[in-house]
């Protein structure tokens, strides 16, 4: 039984998904030939989902909408950023630092998150670049700010002069890891990082619950087609606005899950590109640039970062002595980005 | 005898089965001027594509029959040949360029080189389409051109700004300027001018046919056609109904021929009782829907009443329920029991309990990704907060037992055929889709309900169905159903008084026992009186 409901399970899935899903299998096997223990290439894979979940989730209630993919995720990105600086600026410390830190982030998002829905329902039909646009400038924007606003705090100061560092480590407010060792266990060597697993589940089926709801449906109904949402009595570019919030705040969130994990947080224009593989990983799992569900997110985030983060040392020890690393790095992520966006286009919107 | 210049001979065509042309005949002669009239859907525009070789006609199969120019049997397969044989197309919509002269428009990619030693030179260095141009000669073929239709405006002036009677005139200017043209066709060219404009045009057309141009003349103004045409060709379903010389007839027999003496499908005999109450009254409603607009119409309808909208295609029946429902920016007064309907908000007036099922099933009235029970229930729960139910106290999730619940219900009610409540309504036929839409609006319980184009594209066995729902409805429940309709038959087989709608205004209200002359002439814009 469970044998039959997992292969219908993926002759449902579109092919291209099954290409690069079988290309990631081949790495592993590929990279367990070659003597790497697959313990430690899923523990990569498995703490990268939990880092990208919540960003690539953000994709979801853009692309319902109607708005397409969120090219904009650095709206998102740069006000948890923001947030992040300002409660350690405050002195929060651990958990205090988290609860401060993704309040604040979802307060910032919910008023950048506003006027990006209105710059959205003014560029209807072109809403992919300007995106994409808008990301970049506000990532610059930032890298302003970054520089005057007045932080005091020696923790993210240069040694010399005013601004903050390119990185600033979480182990000074003690909140390196705080997400991932909650409840995290080994399995099979495996390192399990619990808390982030629950956090990008439980997000996941949030708005999945949102989207069962009356105003949940009346964006979905309003991104399938407009007109017979209009002829419903529904403001659709309302909903618009209020799925590109949501969509921002999960971006917002989703970079303190990431800089948690990661360890640091990265300012100035380490945003800069994050949206493309967002994107690209919805795409990967099955969504277009008209429809996409959570099933979408959770596999489409397993094989991209999956074969992107198992990639590099794989080649790496089948070619030692190479630089190969980053350029493979760097040609199959950019490679499955430019194919993903390939796709867009097709998606029937 | 000199052969004709066009004649199809036995016109046949078909769209997957649908007849829509049947054994057709027309022998168009030099010089003469033949209107074709005839209902939505009588076959004109697809004759018309079988004439430009229009691609979809080779993409469903081609036609039957023959198609003879000067007596030589011609097969035309794209527009670009249509041209080459000298035949000429004026479009309802304007194809032409604002910033560009008079004369750039009129010789517009038939441009002419400078005769001139450097032209040569770059000719053949970098193709000719890098020739500098020739002004003065294409002046002089626009000016003549524009002098053949009796234009005095100056052939450099910029497009932009001029009046839009114009615009129809350039537009000939540059179908005539074409070499060798012997055959023109106006498609509705006097719907977009006024009356003196259209009294310009007529004269130009006369002044062409002079000449030995033939014109082709698609209007549904009969007086237009009385005034100017030589020969009338009717089409009604898809057959000729009769060519005869102008001079043998009159309005009063062109209207009757286009309508046609039909059968009305089983009207019933009861005798309805209407209270006097109006339940809906409408007051200079102007609403821009293009395509459809709507220019003024003052409407009352009573309390139980079926009332049918008529009228041809573009008329703006369709423009009335859009407007009302605020799908279309809308202007006037509208006033629902006694209460004012706040325009352009349709949730104001879902709210107020009118309900609507659109003509456009596809683009407008279904959700086609989403299963039946979601299509039915989805503007109730939007507008009236129902099927809903409440998750850990304070987050109101969609009701899925209730909803299918109710969409079985309504499945039953309706009869709608599908596998299951949760069948995607875009794998439904075209009946069963319309069956959707009504459940859909039935949910709200309106108290009254439009429906446009309840039976477009739709079986003859459907269309029964859905027009035995509606009766039943208003004689059960006391609904008030405003119907538009572009099938006159429909209209008087269930109406109680049917609007006729031209030109965005209203012709008239008739009884559904009223012949078809009156129907004719109304949809036509005849006076009465006349």
């Amino acid at each position: 039984m469970t044998k039959t409901t997992a292969a219908s399970f993926i002759k449902r899935l579109p092919i291209p998904t099954l290409i690069i899903g079988g290309f990631w299998v081949f790495i592993l096997i590929f990279g367990v030939t070659q003597g790497l223990p697959l313990s430690s290439l899923l523990t990569d894979t498995v703490r990268r989902f939990g880092m990208w979940g919540l960003l690539v989730l953000a994709m979801v209630p853009s692309i319902q909408s109607g708005t397409g993919p969120n090219f904009a995720l650095p709206v998102g990105v740069v006000c948890g950023l923001l947030a992040m600086v300002c409660a350690i600026e405050f002195g929060f410390m651990g958990a205090g630092w988290l609860t401060a830190s993704v309040i604040m982030a979802i307060v910032f998002a919910s008023i950048l998150g506003l006027g990006y829905g209105k710059l959205m329902n003014a560029v209807k039909g072109s809403e992919m670049t300007i995106a994409t646009y808008t990301g970049f400038s506000i990532t610059y924007l930032f890298c302003i700010l970054w520089m005057t606003l007045p932080f005091t705090s020696p923790k993210m100061g240069w040694m010399l002069g005013s601004g903050l560092r390119n990185t600033i480590e979480l182990g000074t407010v003690n909140a390196n890891q705080i997400i991932n060792n909650f409840l995290a266990f080994d399995l099979f060597g495996v390192k399990i990082p619990t808390g982030m697993l629950l956090v990008v589940f439980g997000s996941c089926f949030l708005v999945w619950l949102f989207f069962r709801s009356k105003t949940g449906s009346a964006i979905s109904a309003g991104g399938m087609n407009p007109m017979f949402a209009k002829a419903a009595g529904l403001n659709v570019d309302r909903s618009r606005i209020i799925a590109n919030i949501i969509s921002t705040a999960l971006g917002a969130v989703g970079i303190i899950v990431y800089s948690q994990s990661f360890g640091f947080t990265a300012l100035y224009d380490a945003p800069l590109m994050m949206a493309f593989q967002a994107v690209a990983a919805i795409l990967v799992g099955g969504a277009t640039a008209g429809r996409s569900k959570i099933i979408h997110v959770i596999i489409g985030t397993m094989i991209f970062q999956g074969l992107l983060t198992n990639t590099p040392p794989v080649l790496g020890r089948a070619f030692p002595g190479t630089d190969l690393t980053e350029i493979m790095r760097l040609v199959v992520g950019n490679g499955i980005i430019l194919y993903a966006l390939a796709q867009v286009k097709r998606g029937d919107k | 005898m000199e052969p004709s210049l066009l004649s199809f001979k036995n016109i046949s065509k078909d769209y997957a089965g649908n007849q829509v042309l049947k054994d057709v005949n027309i022998e168009i002669k030099k010089g003469e001027i033949h209107a074709l009239i005839g209902e939505n859907g009588a076959g004109k525009s697809t004759l018309m594509n079988i004439l430009f070789g229009m691609s979809v006609i080779h993409n469903t199969g081609g036609f039957e029959g023959s198609m003879e120019i000067d007596g030589v049997e011609t097969v035309i397969k794209s527009p670009f040949e249509a041209m080459e044989h000298g035949i000429g197309m004026v479009h309802q919509e304007f194809m032409l360029i604002p910033g560009f002269t008079i004369t750039e428009n009129i010789k517009i990619n038939r441009e002419i080189p400078k005769k001139a030693i450097y032209n040569e030179i770059t000719g053949k260095l970098f193709g000719n389409r890098m020739r500098t141009l020739d002004f003065r000669a294409m002046n002089q073929d626009a000016r003549a051109a524009l002098d053949t239709l009796g234009m005095d405006i100056e052939e450099f002036t910029l497009l932009r700004g001029l009046p839009i009677g114009y615009m129809q005139f350039i537009e000939i200017a540059r179908e005539i300027d074409k070499k060798g043209i012997k055959l023109l066709v106006l498609d509705e060219p006097t719907a977009v001018l006024a009356e003196s404009e259209a009294d310009n045009l007529l004269k130009a057309m006369r002044n062409l046919a002079s000449q030995g141009i033939a014109i082709i003349f698609i209007s549904h103004r009969l007086n237009e056609i009385i005034n100017v045409a030589d020969m009338v060709t009717i089409l009604r379903d898809g057959e000729l109904v009769v060519t005869k010389p102008v001079s043998d007839t009159n309005a009063i027999e062109i209207a009757e021929l286009m309508i046609g003496r039909r059968v009305v499908i089983d009207k019933e005999e009861s005798t309805r009782e209407l209270s006097d109450d109006i339940a809906l009254s409408v007051k200079d409603l102007h609403v821009a829907m293009a395509g459809e607009r709507v220019r003024g119409i003052d409407l009352s309808v009573r309390r139980g009443e079926i009332f049918g909208i008529g009228g041809l295609a573009g008329q703006g029946k369709l423009g009335i329920a859009n407007g009302i429902m605020g799908i279309y920016s809308a202007k006037g007064e509208v006033s629902f029991e006694g209460k004012t309907l706040p325009l352009n908000n349709t949730r104001a007036v879902l709210k107020s309990g009118v309900g609507y099922v659109s003509e456009d099933r596809k683009g407008v009235g279904l959700l086609l990704d989403e299963s039946i029970a979601d299509n039915i229930v989805f503007t109730d729960m939007q507008i009236h907060g129902s099927f809903l139910k409440k998750f850990l106290g304070f987050i109101s999730l969609s009701d899925g037992k209730n909803v299918r619940k109710h969409a079985r219900q309504m499945i039953k009610d309706l009869d709608i055929r599908c596998t299951s409540e949760l069948q995607h309504t875009g794998r439904l036929s075209g009946g069963n889709q319309q069956k959707v839409c009504v459940a859909s609006a039935l949910t709200q319980k309106p108290r009254l309900l439009f429906v446009s184009e309840p039976t477009r594209g739709i079986d003859i066995g459907a269309k029964k169905l859905i027009l035995d729902l509606l009766r039943k409805l208003s004689n059960e429940q006391g609904m008030t159903i405003i119907i538009t309709s572009s099938e006159l038959v429909e209209l008087c087989s269930i109406c109680d008084r049917i609007a006729i709608v031209c030109e965005g205004r209203l012709a008239g209200i008739l009884p559904p026992d009223a012949t078809p002359v009156q129907f004719g002439l109304m949809m036509s814009g005849m006076d009465m009186g006349e």
